[in-house]
């Protein structure tokens, strides 16, 4: 009954142009269909935030949108925030304030902070608790990922106030 | 989870909305930020053959601040509303229970229109509406008509709008007064185990009005007339909090479930009311 449907997104500034059923999750079209796989399945009912990417602005559970939603959007998931050779501050300071142990949840954890510190630069412990309340980590026990985010935020402002 | 399969509409106008509702009848469901409706259709308990997305549907997202009312777009999310400093400082109820609803990608996403249209005894927005006697406009075939946020909720999932329309707006009076909106919850991102939304008028030391609506304490959202009148003409004392809390005990109509049993949401209920009625007169 329902056709694929021709779709075009832009993932990490690349426009990609496919076919696809509406009903598909967007979390499966960038897995599968784009082999972007930064973004994870954790729950798929959600609550975990394992999926989390941007879309024009806003921190989405990909798992909870239909690729049809998507269609015409921008969307930035880890891939498009930083990688191996040019990492961005929130990797680099959750690498060294062991801000992951298994890193499952890690890719929704950074896509989700750099929105966060986005809206609220200088954030205290308290709202990057309640700013990242859609991300679970069975591991850590938050207490380094909040630490790594008061890190990267610290350097981030600091950077900014050197060219400024 | 593969929801079952549908015909996808993104129309650009309410026009565009109806036809379709109009030509495919039952088959046919709005839907808005999709963060309720969605997971339904994931999980199969709900099967729409035709989707019909509004987000691009015009002027449905503003937030108008009039003399005497406030009127919100249906399409407005709860982090818009969360954002929005002028309407905060008008009615920061509003503010405060948004930030209590779900995570941050839900507040994204989730809109004050699909919140009271759902019908999820859940879901916060209805007895914060109830509470602040909003009106919710809907438009269907046969125009538009607006229905008391009061007289909206029939049992679960079941409200007084008709299939074919669809709610376009949400017109509150402007509120005064003390406020405050209190919720228990298993854990931060839950639905409430027990929620209060609570208005209250102090005119030199008595509670002139006071308006008390409670959410998922009954298959639909509870305002408590009796408890408001409780505290009227009281100075918001002990005994005037403990006839409020009694008279609310006596509207709603809590069942057992995971968040717990009966007699153990009933005690909840009043601690939440006898708190979110503390905080509103000391804001009063
Ligand atoms: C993990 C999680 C936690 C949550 N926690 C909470 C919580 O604590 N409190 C809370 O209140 N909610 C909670 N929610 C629900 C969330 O707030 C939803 O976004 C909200 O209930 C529905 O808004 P929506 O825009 O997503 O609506 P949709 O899911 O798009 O629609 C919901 C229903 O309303 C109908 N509808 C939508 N818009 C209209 C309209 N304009 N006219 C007529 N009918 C319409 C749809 O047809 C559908 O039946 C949670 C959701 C998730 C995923
Ligand atoms: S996989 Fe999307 S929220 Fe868990
Ligand atoms: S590091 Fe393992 S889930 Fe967070």
């Amino acid at each position: 009954m329902s056709k694929k449907q021709h779709y075009k997104i832009t993932v990490n500034g690349k426009e990609e142009e496919f076919l696809a059923e509406p009903r598909e999750l967007l979390i499966y079209t960038l897995r599968e269909r784009l082999n972007i796989t930064g973004p994870h399945i954790g729950c798929e009912t959600s609550h975990c935030g394992a999926c989390t990417v941007t879309i024009d602005g806003k921190s989405v559970k990909a798992c909870t949108m239909f690729v049809a939603q998507a269609d015409g959007k921008d969307i930035t998931t880890i891939e498009g925030i930083g990688g191996p050779d040019d990492l961005h501050p929130l990797q680099k300071a959750f690498k060294e304030h062991h801000g992951l142990q298994c890193g499952y949840c890690t890719p929704g954890m950074i896509t989700r902070a750099t929105k966060l510190l986005e809206e609220n630069p200088k954030p205290t412990e308290e709202e990057i608790r309640f700013g990242m309340a859609g991300n679970l980590c069975r591991c850590t026990g938050y207490q380094n990922i909040v630490k790594s985010i008061m890190a990267a935020a610290a350097e981030m402002n600091a950077a900014k106030e050197a060219t400024e | 989870m593969i929801p079952a399969a549908f015909e996808y509409y993104r129309p650009k106008d309410m026009a565009g909305v109806l036809s379709i509702l109009e030509e495919q009848g039952d088959d046919a469901r709005v839907m808005a930020g999709g963060h309720s409706l969605i997971p339904m259709m994931k999980l199969r308990m709900a099967d729409v053959p035709h989707l019909i997305d509004l987000q691009d549907v015009e002027g449905m997202s503003g937030i108008d601040l009039g003399a005497e009312t406030i009127r919100i777009g249906a399409m407005v999310t709860q982090h818009d509303i969360i954002e929005h400093e002028p309407l905060a400082s008008v009615a920061p109820i509003l503010r405060e229970a948004a930030l209590q609803i779900a995570d941050p990608q839900v507040r994204y996403m989730g809109t004050v229109g699909g919140n009271v249209a759902n019908g999820d005894p859940g879901n916060d927005m209805p007895g914060l509406m109830q509470c602040l006697d909003a009106a919710f406009t809907v438009v269907g075939p046969d125009g538009q008509r607006d229905i008391p946020a009061r007289n909206f909720y029939e049992a679960a999932y079941m409200t007084a709008r008709e299939d074919e329309e669809v709610l376009t707006t949400v017109t509150i009076p402007m509120p005064i007064g003390g406020y405050a909106y209190e919720k228990q919850k298993r854990k931060i991102g839950d639905y409430a185990t027990a929620a209060a939304a609570v208005q209250i008028v102090n005119d030199g030391g008595t509670c002139a009005s006071a308006s008390i609506a409670m959410t998922n304490l009954s298959d639909t959202p509870i305002y408590s007339e009796a408890a408001g009148a409780a505290l009227v003409g009281t100075s918001v004392d002990d005994a005037a909090m403990s006839a409020a809390v009694a008279a609310m005990l006596g509207d709603i109509d809590p069942t057992e479930d995971n968040r717990g049993p009966i007699a153990f949401k009933k005690h909840v209920a009043g601690v939440i009311l006898r708190r979110a009625i503390e905080r509103a007169w000391s804001r009063a």
